[in-house]
């Protein structure tokens, strides 16, 4: 799924568009789980899978990991602290550079997920928080998950970045440190109900500690609360064509540029041509509006 | 210690050799004649099993049974290693961490079945966690339970086996991670002062007994090449023990202020090429530790000069023990006072060490103290990167290695000549030791067994000291591996940093061509090259797999770092799920035969022949072709120092193996 070459990358785009127009709505819950580096988000991923695991729900991880260097190279260590993942045939982990030289990252996480979601009861996608990211995070799962670090001073960071609004969910990690994690907490909580007032789904703030397991039960329960949430309210169809049509414009702009975007006539007629072919398959929708572009640009040649 | 310039001959220091292999029995063979050549001490290796809590015949325990220790799994196979020692007349030095308080109330029990009050007993548990974190890798539960149980053992032993040294903090293997002397000093401070604060902070040691506590701290330091530098690092060590006892601790008596430490000079710096040299190395790093009296250690373990080439053999073991003999007994070092004091050179070397090592010590107390700083990877990332800094000073020549990197012209040694120059421990060993151990627990009360370690649950549960119900159960007949599971069951398991998100290499070392041809090879594969970097086994030394992932990441490599203690499935596992395209495996513990094979064989398993593998360790040549013969594609061993050319041959190994597109 994460080959490059173009014959293997139209292989591969078949059989993701044979999976979409396959898959049973809604299919399992993709879930991405975010938060600066050191927030503890491996462990709590860990403590997460333990809980799925012991009610039967089979797991898939993909681990992105941001350490990659100018050199192209990265140190994938995530697995060691995912030790549920370990010996377990219920539980993939995949772990993923987040590296920019060989095209985004966006194409093989969208794509492992895809698949995995068509075998797995639930897929998380791990990255670290810094703010691009959490983009393209949130327009690819159905529910996002922000773990912050109390004292670290992530959340005035993440409200600056006017990125408060994308979580579904917030989970105060370290809740051992007691006062610390409260005032973290009611500073997001306060932040929320400005940013949030009126919306069908206010995100809880949850007090957790991955170390030591208080709040994990919790979490768990919010994140079938959310899930049920997007399912009865028919909101996870919109969501899901949402994230769809914000990646299917940044593939097309990562590959053909803006010139490439303006083929197609501009935001307002993409727009239009999404909302026409709101069923397509996301990398099916990719390659053929990418042939048009490509079209139009040898007719202009 | 007393005034120097005195007469008189001082006693020498306890000559110790850290030994045991295959099975208590043999182990046991081994000490007596040891003794009998003149060692004063003891020094048991225990198995990797043994130090990492399973029994013999456990999956992880596969391959590792006997191999660098003797495994013991229940107080019979203890009584059996001491077989004809008097234990009230012999200090002994056990180099056991995590399960450092089952392999005390085993030999606690075994003193009480042979009729010898625990009260008398003299020595050593190594006891230390954090170096374990940061560079053995034997730990097994998470800092904070570890770090209790070290302080229910130095609650216990203070009152109920006084001359015992329940903790020996150790700064050996921090220098074998890499440290810097100012390192080294810091963190084995730092070390020390996270276990006596706990311990003080308890309410069953009495401020009266707490001056006693202090004074059954013990160190465990490392000699290297650079001696006279040792000898100022052990001065400052001493001095600024003195102080923290005094100021921290308001210990009053000077006598429970002594810098107590015992040594095993270095093995990390000696040679796999001619290996010869090691003894002089040997001879050299003695000095360190024993020419000024004031700094002189209590205890001297020294390694064999082919350490590195693979088990030493008895008469490896002896020429090493000659060594001791021979500076306390023929030369005149004992006759004299310290050498050293006055010396405007030794001081002002030592000024500088203090102060540099006082001032990284407060940092590492200021972020919370030593357990903070594994938790946050501080002190491994420092430690990692003096270690990458020391491997590119031996690649680059700048630091000198004698016949590794300088002076490599060598007539071939007659030493190593001959087919058995090294110790082969018995295949047969594993099987027997498990079949001694159904033995056992076939004949054991399991009522007793069962009481026994519901008491030990429900004791340590409830905070109470862990000894007491853990000596209870020796007596009952607990394993070492039921022990262990007990505890796992209440403290979980713990894997530490592993440090490696550190700076890449400086530029220049070749690199830059590596980085293009893996490029170019990324580019046929149509994904980043991928290597899997893991360790099966229990051999928790992951400082060479964690250089080599380091130097693949620097050399534009997606490398999925494993760490340490896997079953060879999980690797298999890893492989498949990751899409790797090439595995790297490090085995220390000279179980690679069996290990390499079995990861072979799952790999086979699940279809991924075709995925070439790459193994490291302490490989003697005969099996390194053995394994190629069984389709390893390259074999390393420490000879092979330079790790830009390791990688390179990694990019060849995956260019050869790719099926014809």
């Amino acid at each position: 799924m994460d080959d490059r070459r173009s014959g293997r990358r139209r292989e591969a785009a078949e059989l993701l568009a044979a999976l979409e127009r396959q898959a049973p709505f809604p299919g399992a819950p993709r879930v991405g789980l975010t938060g600066s580096p050191g927030a503890g988000k491996s462990t709590l991923l860990d403590a997460l899978v333990r809980r799925l695991r012991a009610r039967g729900e089979t797991v898939a991880i993909i681990a992105v990991d941001p350490s990659s260097q100018k050199s192209g190279g990265a140190l994938l260590g995530d697995r060691i602290r995912v030790r549920s993942a370990a010996g377990d045939p219920g539980v993939f982990f995949r772990s993923m550079a987040a590296r920019e030289r060989l095209g985004g990252l966006a194409d093989a996480t969208r794509a492992g997920s895809l698949v995995l979601a068509a075998a797995f009861d639930r897929v998380f996608v791990e990255t670290v928080g810094v703010g691009q990211s959490e983009m393209e995070v949130a327009s690819l799962v159905d529910t996002l998950v922000y773990l912050v670090n109390p004292g670290s001073g992530d959340t005035l960071q993440f409200m600056k970045a006017g990125l408060l609004e994308l979580p579904d969910l917030f989970a105060v990690n370290k809740a051992d440190l007691g006062a610390e994690a409260e005032r973290t907490a009611s500073e997001l909580a306060s932040g929320l109900g400005l940013a949030r007032s009126g919306a069908e789904w206010t995100p809880p703030v949850l007090r957790i500690s991955a170390r030591d397991g208080t709040g994990v039960d919790a979490l768990v329960d919010a994140l079938d609360a959310h899930w049920q949430h997007l399912v009865r309210s028919d909101a996870l169809r919109e969501r899901r064509r949402r994230g769809r049509d914000a990646f299917v414009r940044k593939a097309l702009e990562h590959r053909y540029g803006s010139h490439g975007l303006e083929q197609l006539g501009g935001p307002k007629a993409i727009a239009l041509r999404l909302a026409e072919r709101r069923d397509a398959a996301c990398f099916a929708l990719v390659d053929e509006l990418g042939r048009e572009i490509e079209e139009s640009l040898q007719k202009s040649r | 210690m007393s005034e120097s310039g005195s007469g008189g001959r001082e006693r020498p220091w306890v000559f110790r050799t850290y030994s045991g292999h295959t099975s208590a029995r043999a182990s046991n063979q081994l000490y007596r004649t040891n003794l009998a050549k003149g060692q004063t001490g003891l020094s048991v290796a225990f198995d990797l099993p043994t130090q990492t809590g399973y029994d013999a015949d456990h999956p992880l325990a596969r391959g590792e049974v006997g191999k660098v220790g003797v495994p013991i799994g229940h107080v019979e196979d203890v009584l059996r290693l001491f077989e004809g020692i008097p234990l009230e007349r012999m200090n002994t030095s056990m180099t056991i961490n995590a399960t450092a308080v089952w392999l005390l109330a085993l030999y606690v029990a075994a003193a009480e079945r042979s009729g010898v009050d625990p009260r008398r007993l003299q020595g050593t548990t190594q006891n230390d966690i954090i170096k374990e974190y940061l560079s053995r890798g034997t730990y097994i539960f998470p800092p904070e339970p570890s770090m209790r149980l070290i302080a229910d053992m130095v609650a216990y032993t203070v009152d109920a086996i006084p001359r015992w040294n329940p903790t020996n903090v150790c700064s050996y293997h921090l220098q074998e991670a890499g440290a810097t002397p100012v390192q080294e000093i810091a963190y084995a401070m730092a070390t020390a002062v996270a276990v006596l604060d706990r311990v003080r902070a308890r309410s069953d040691v009495s401020e009266a007994a707490f001056p006693r506590v202090v004074g059954r701290i013990s160190f465990f330091l490392n000699a290297g090449i650079r001696f006279v530098e040792e000898i100022c690092k052990v001065r400052a060590m001493a001095e600024l023990w003195d102080g923290l006892c005094r100021e921290r601790y308001g210990v009053e008596d000077p006598g429970l202020r002594r810098f107590r430490y015992g040594v095993q000079v270095n093995s990390l710096g000696l040679t796999e090429a001619q290996p010869e040299n090691n003894a002089i190395r040997i001879v050299l790093e003695s000095l360190g530790v024993t020419l000024s009296k004031r700094a002189r250690c209590r205890a001297l373990q020294l390694p064999a000069w082919n350490e590195a080439l693979g088990l030493p053999r008895p008469w490896d073991q002896q020429w090493s023990l000659r060594i001791q003999q021979v500076l306390a007994y023929e030369t005149d070092l004992l006759d004299y006072g310290d050498l050293f004091d006055g010396s405007p050179v030794v001081e002002q070397k030592v000024r500088e060490l203090v102060d540099a090592a006082r001032a990284e010590l407060f940092r590492v107390l200021e972020m919370g103290g030593a357990v903070a700083a594994v938790e946050n990877a501080y002190m491994k990332q420092r430690l990692v990167a003096s270690h990458s800094e020391r491997t590119r000073a031996i690649e680059s020549g700048e630091q000198v290695v004698v016949g590794v990197n300088a002076f490599t012209e060598t007539e071939p040694s007659p030493l190593t000549a001959g087919a058995r120059s090294i110790l082969v421990v018995d295949e047969s060993a594993e099987r027997e030791q498990i079949e001694s151990l159904r033995a056992f627990r076939a004949r054991r009360n399991e009522a007793d067994v069962k009481a026994a370690l519901k008491n030990l649950r429900d004791a340590v549960a409830n905070g109470s000291n862990a000894m007491p119900p853990s000596i209870a159960a020796a007596h009952a007949g607990v394993t070492t591996g039921e022990w262990a599971d007990t505890l796992r069951g209440l403290f979980g398991e713990y894997r530490a940093p592993t440090g490696v998100a550190v700076r890449p290499a400086p530029a220049g070392s070749g690199i830059a061509r590596v980085r293009e041809r893996v490029q170019a090879l990324s580019e046929v594969l149509g994904r980043p090259l991928k290597l899997l970097v893991g360790k099966p086994g229990l051999d928790g030394h992951s400082n060479g797999a964690e250089q080599i992932a380091v130097r693949a990441r620097d050399a534009g490599i997606e490398v999925v770092y494993e760490g340490i203690r896997l079953t060879p499935d999980e690797i298999a596992r890893s492989a498949r799920d990751e899409g790797v395209h090439v595995i790297g495996l490090s085995i220390l513990s000279g179980s690679h035969a069996v290990l390499v094979r079995d990861v072979l064989e799952r790999l086979r398993e699940r279809d991924l022949r075709d995925v070439p593998v790459v193994v490291g360790g302490i490989i003697p040549e005969d099996d390194a072709e053995a394994l190629r013969r069984a389709g390893v594609r390259r074999v390393y061993t420490p000879k092979d120092f330079d790790l830009t050319r390791i990688v390179d041959e990694i990019v060849d190994v995956v260019a050869e193996s790719r099926p014809a597109a």
